[in-house]
């Protein structure tokens, strides 16, 4: 592998960089992380010119060498060659943006003097002549010292150019800028400016659309109108267009575990294969298309630049609770899954701001906990719509009841941020300072590559994780067996059975019965794994009861649990805190043990109280 | 004038950065975002319902987010931008 040579792609945020990097290695990528810290490693490979394969690597987007957050000190040390776990490049691609040349080109400049064989690629080119900015290339070039090719990420052109390039700088043409010639960053800032003038041919100040847009999108009140109508969109399509793939995943689990009850005898490995592995796993996978829809919806507020304006409207009910408006998009992030939500804390440079994101973003509804809600709300809350618009189109009220949920998850974050900034994250808050990039539709192509590798990252975790927790579980359900004739159930008499009665004495108060006991503890590998655990339970439960085997996971839900019951542990999963990645990615990036423990007590509280008082309500209630 | 009193959308340049009152990492992180005496400035939006949420700001050819505290250190000049100043 290090035989290859490595060629880094460096520039600012905003630049264009992933793009290019993605029409650069199509879907031939890794991501991996950095040893000692959690900077995802983004790397692929590209086939030069004449077939030699060169390993790419997408260095996270930073303004200058002088770092302000853990993925840019990456930046810095990998381009220096300080980074533990990466050699130093042996050639650097510049990513700047043709719009914005006075300020990219001061980074480009003190990139530039580290030596190395450089080429510049001059990105989005098309949206600066859509902006009226018209670029010549060679004498950017000629001042820079260094090849600079013009690109746009969907043309081919540009791309192979910048192939040609690469492949003569690793043929070993001389250092065309000679290392060590280093300014100060004013210096390098009127060098930049007196560059872009003399590369600019012709331009009108213009950004038309992106201004045009944000007077509604950044407008006090018609943006947060726009950003909650947005985020209800999002959550009502996760139920409505998955809808049809979904039943097509369940023919498939149902036509599977027909097939096998035909072909092997009764016995104990058609029950593991039925009861522990199809409907297990099955269970848990018929989420995919759930998911995906609410990391394509995130994957596009990210790609179009809306996410930032989002931050800007949420700045002021951010800055109440003592974080900042960037707070916004790692928790945002969290929605589809915390781990990924709180490795994006790592661009906020306020270390206490950042802690006190990591400790609520597991809070916000993560994807996993959609399977949850999911067969809770189908099993017990009648799909009918509770506002008509006429035409058949109306709010549904399982879609509400989703909505409550998450809106409950974000309520109790901004109050546990409001008493942590008073408490153990105490301090003055950090500011608010980004860059708003233009808007941009994104391209088809990056947004499906997002979503396949969100697919894979699920389906793996079905299939190692999830897998594994149910066949253990199923494994604990299973043995002893109840010898014949002995009228006590199989679950009851099970390994599994006596545990999660010994738990049920701490679980009781709030509601929780037998089976739920049993599936909070394989949850804490993940916590979709509770449905997948409940679909174990109850197939081996019902035995050879054909009636009761061709009941659907919600209808047998729905005939043994009391409705308060239920909703408890609805209000229990707002919390959840069990989720064994959860707790590791917290623990690499506080770097020890005390805020992970801290954290998973806070909530196994909070999940308590909440799944308490929600379930005495609903008792008292009469429900 | 300072930034914060700028009406929206009236192109002005930066006179004067008190860089005492930004911490040393946010002024960092300012300068890098183009922020620099002379520069080309322009007030495009204001959150909040009664104003006092953050402030997005043209600098150059970047649009920044930032909060009012960080646009209070800044004083611009309005009228028309001559040649010595785009260039200073």
């Amino acid at each position: 592998m290090s035989a290859l040579p490595l060629v880094a792609l460096v520039g600012n945020p905003n630049a264009g960089k992933s793009a290019l990097f993605n029409a650069l290695t199509g879907a031939r990528q890794k991501l991996g992380n950095y040893p000692g810290v959690t900077v995802e490693r983004k790397a692929g490979r590209l086939a030069l010119s004449d077939g030699r394969p060169v390993e790419l690597v997408d260095l996270p987007g930073t303004y200058s060498l002088s770092p302000a957050s853990p993925d840019e000190q990456v930046t810095r040390d990998v381009v220096l060659g300080r980074q533990a776990g990466e050699r130093r490049p042996d050639a650097l691609v510049i990513v700047v943006d043709a719009a914005n040349l006075d300020n990219h080109l001061r980074f480009a400049l003190e990139l530039v003097a580290l030596g190395l064989p450089t080429v510049v690629a001059l990105n989005m080119v098309d949206l600066a002549t859509r902006d009226g900015l018209e670029l010549d290339a060679a004498v950017l070039a000629r001042e820079l010292g260094v090849p600079v090719v013009a690109t746009v990420a969907v043309r081919k052109r540009g791309l192979d150019h910048l192939r040609e390039a690469l492949e003569s700088l690793l043929n070993g043409a001389p250092r065309p800028y000679p290392a060590g010639e280093t300014r100060d960053f004013d210096a390098n800032r009127a060098e930049a400016r007196r560059i872009a003038r003399a590369a600019i041919v012709r331009e009108t100040p213009s950004r038309r659309l992106t201004a045009a847009v944000d007077r509604v999108a950044l407008h006090p009140v018609a943006g947060l109108v726009l950003l909650l109508g947005l985020l209800f969109v999002m959550f009502q399509a996760v139920y409505a267009w998955s809808e049809a793939p979904i039943a097509v995943i369940e023919g498939l689990a149902e036509a599977a575990a027909t097939a096998v009850r035909d072909t092997l005898p009764d016995g104990i490995l058609r029950s593991f294969l039925v009861d522990g592995v199809i409907n297990g796993v099955g269970s848990v996978v018929v989420f995919l298309p759930q998911i995906l829809i609410l990391f394509f919806f995130i994957l596009m507020l990210e790609a179009t630049g809306y996410m930032v304006r989002a931050a800007f409207l949420m700045d002021g009910l951010m800055a109440r609770v003592g974080l900042s408006g960037r707070a916004f998009i790692p928790l945002l992030s969290s929605f589809a899954c915390a781990v990924p939500g709180i490795m994006a804390t790592r661009t906020i440079a306020d270390p206490k701001d950042r802690l006190t994101t990591i400790l609520i973003a597991p809070l916000m509804t993560c994807s996993a906990r959609l399977p949850v809600y999911a067969v809770i709300i189908g099993a017990f809350i009648p799909a009918r719509d509770v506002f008509e618009f006429g035409g058949g189109y109306g709010i549904g009220l399982q879609g509400l009841v989703l909505f409550c949920l998450y809106v409950a998850g974000i309520v109790g974050a901004m109050l546990v941020a409001l008493v942590l900034r008073m408490t153990v994250t105490k301090g003055a808050s950090g500011g608010f300072l980004m860059e708003m990039p233009k808007y941009q539709w994104p391209r088809p192509q990056d947004i499906a590559l997002g979503l396949w590798q969100r697919a894979v990252i699920f389906l793996r975790r079905a299939g190692t994780i999830i897998f594994a927790s149910t066949v253990i579980l199923w494994i604990l359900l299973s043995f002893p067996r109840v010898p014949d004739g002995d009228p006590t159930s199989q679950v009851d008499h099970s390994i599994a059975g006596r545990i999660a009665s010994g738990l049920q004495v701490v679980l009781a108060p709030v509601g929780f019965n037998r089976d739920i006991s049993l599936a909070l503890i394989p949850a804490m590998a993940a916590r979709e794994v509770a449905v997948s655990a409940l679909a174990t339970v109850y197939s081996i439960d019902a035995g050879d009861d054909e009636a009761a085997l061709e009941q659907s996971l919600g209808d047998r839900l729905k005939r043994q649990w009391p409705l308060p019951t239920a909703l408890a542990f609805l209000a229990w999963f707002i919390f959840a805190p069990q989720c064994i990645s959860t707790i590791a990615v917290t623990r690499r990036e506080t770097n020890g043990w005390k805020w992970p423990l801290f954290m998973v007590g806070y909530l196994f509280v909070l999940a308590y109280a909440a799944a308490g008082i929600t379930y005495w309500t609903a008792t008292a209630a009469g429900l | 004038m300072r930034l914060t009193d700028l009406p929206l959308r009236q192109p002005a340049y930066v006179d004067l950065i008190d860089w005492t009152l930004l911490s040393a990492s946010e002024g960092q992180r300012l300068r890098e975002f183009g922020l620099c005496e002379g520069a080309s400035v322009e007030a495009l939006h204001r959150g909040g319902l009664r104003g006092k949420g953050p402030v997005a700001c043209r600098i150059g050819r970047m649009t920044i987010a930032m909060r009012r505290a960080h646009a209070a250190a800044v004083t611009v000049r309005t009228g028309p931008v001559t040649e010595a100043d785009a260039t200073a």
